[in-house]
């Protein structure tokens, strides 16, 4: 056994090469788990706004605002990260007419990917709510842009709460793929370690999964928790 | 930067025996990946079900540890440094496998080379890794699937003279198979989109043909599109599926 390794190299795991002599943007060489969360946490950040647009657009009764988002929706979740991935990463350069960094490249990437399951997170959380919610906000005089906003929004984006830090937990998991094109995340710098000590693969697999393990299960415990807390004030149909 | 697009190579040649190859081993690991995920399943659904404390608590650990890291991870670990914990015999039988399978043969007068030869370590690795991620998730599927069914159904059927196993048998779960079968779809869908990371270690499929026609004909973004028409065509396909599945068979349970 050689968990000398690992205890090592335990600061590369966990923040790469990071260094804050910087002048902007203050850290340089972010990598290890702190560039899979920054990637993750602004990726749902992102996706939530995609998300809620193309949702909403889902719902919406004209066919030229819901089709696009419907074929939107389809084709991301027909389709497995890594190839979207891959795709970007060669489309980005003939759109652009430069070559994205990587990072940026797989951060759009998860906004989109993520957008679109977000996307059916949304369209369920304002179809599971009463149907007496739209009618009574359109009944006392409100317009259906405004029942959105201040009725139906407010009480479904509540209830959709607990599968948003669920989405949070898989973007974590997928942020392991950004290794594939070379962003310096907690796998590609198990990799690298693997590839330069050689002998310490079991120690060091077995902490990456460890490091993945602890985030996520904190998080999927968080989001049961909330699940049942929230479900006492839940507005339900039927 | 200026691109030319050249979709024609895509159609014939190289590319497109490539593609198909690259289709039918994705289709192979898949499948072969499924069925023993779905073994698994039940069996770590069945150990969480025991009265027993350590099954119980083996199954929950299960689940929840290979839910929560990413398969990429997995895959590695399976590829790189399962060596080290894994009997030699285990090792040596896996690598075995590879040379009892039969060589490049010709049948209907198609060559078929490399295809058919599935059986070496990184196909078998894709496998394992796939069906240990798959597994997890089926587990909870048809455990959540079978604590849907109201526990009267249960109390009921003891009470009109079932026996515990007659009563699972003839009225728990064909009710909470009906409900478990549209998201074990939908996860067999996840599991060949998942297939996509075996590239990683080297299985010969979809993405890695893709990748291959990337690098050999220059040709990345029609090679990585016609990837992802195929994907797209298979999940539309299993989506039409379930919501044939849903139209005819999905029964409400009223509580």
């Amino acid at each position: 056994m050689h968990w000398n390794i690992v205890f090592d190299n335990f600061d590369y795991f966990l923040w790469g090469r990071a260094t804050v002599d910087g002048v902007f943007p203050f850290v340089h060489d972010v990598g290890g788990m702190a560039a899979g969360i920054i990637l993750a946490f602004f990726g749902i950040l992102g996706a939530f706004w995609i998300g809620l647009a193309a949702g909403l657009m889902r719902l919406s009764r004209r066919w030229w605002v819901k089709y696009p988002a419907v074929v939107y929706i389809e084709v991301i979740r027909g389709m497995p990260l890594l190839l979207l991935i891959f795709w970007f990463f060669f489309l980005a350069p003939v759109v652009l007419g430069k070559s994205l960094p990587a990072f940026s490249t797989t951060l759009v990437c998860f906004i989109v990917f993520t957008g679109a399951y977000v996307a059916e997170i949304v369209r369920a959380g304002v179809l599971a709510l009463p149907k007496g919610q739209m009618e009574a906000a359109r009944g006392s005089g409100l317009s259906r842009y405004q029942a959105m906003r201040y009725i139906i929004l407010p009480q479904a984006l509540r209830n959709m709460i607990p599968s948003f830090v669920n989405q949070f937990v898989s973007l974590t998991k997928d942020t392991s793929l950004a290794s594939v094109i070379g962003v310096n995340e907690l796998t590609r710098t198990g990799v690298q370690v693997d590839n330069r000590e050689m002998i310490a693969s079991f120690e060091i697999w077995i902490t990456i999964a460890l490091l993945y393990f602890l985030i996520c299960y904190v998080l999927t415990s968080i989001s049961r928790r909330m699940e049942a807390h929230l479900s006492r004030y839940q507005a339900r149909g039927r | 930067m200026s691109y030319n697009f050249n979709w024609k190579i895509m159609l014939s040649g190289e590319p497109a025996q490539w593609m198909w190859e690259g289709f039918v081993t994705t289709l192979q690991i898949a499948s072969i990946s499924l069925v023993c995920s779905m073994l698994l399943g039940i069996i770590i659904c069945v150990f969480r079900m025991t009265p027993f404390r350590l099954l119980q608590w083996f199954s929950l650990a299960y689940t929840e540890f290979f839910r929560n890291t990413p398969l990429l991870v997995q895959i590695f670990f399976w590829y790189n440094a399962s060596h080290f914990v894994i009997p030699t015999s285990i090792n040596k039988w896996m690598n075995a496998l590879y040379h009892w399978f039969p060589g490049p043969f010709t049948l209907f007068g198609h060559e078929f080379a490399g295809q058919w030869m599935l059986f070496n370590v990184e196909f078998i690795t894709g496998v394992i890794a796939l069906t240990v991620y798959t597994s997890a998730f089926i587990a909870e599927e048809i455990r959540s699937g079978i604590f849907s069914i109201p526990k009267t159904q249960l109390e009921a059927s003891r009470a009109v003279g079932l026996s515990f196993i007659q009563a699972y048998r003839y009225v728990i779960l064909p009710q909470a198979l009906r409900i478990v079968v549209p998201p074990l779809i939908s996860q067999s869908l996840n599991l060949i989109k998942n297939s996509s990371l075996c590239m990683v270690i080297g299985v010969t499929e979809l993405m890695f043909m893709a990748s291959q026609v990337e690098s050999y004909y220059g040709a990345p973004f029609e090679a990585f599109s016609a990837a992802l028409l195929i994907y797209l065509a298979i999940s539309l396909f299993v989506s039409f599926c379930i919501n044939m599945y849903n139209k005819h068979f999905l029964i409400q349970v009223s509580y």
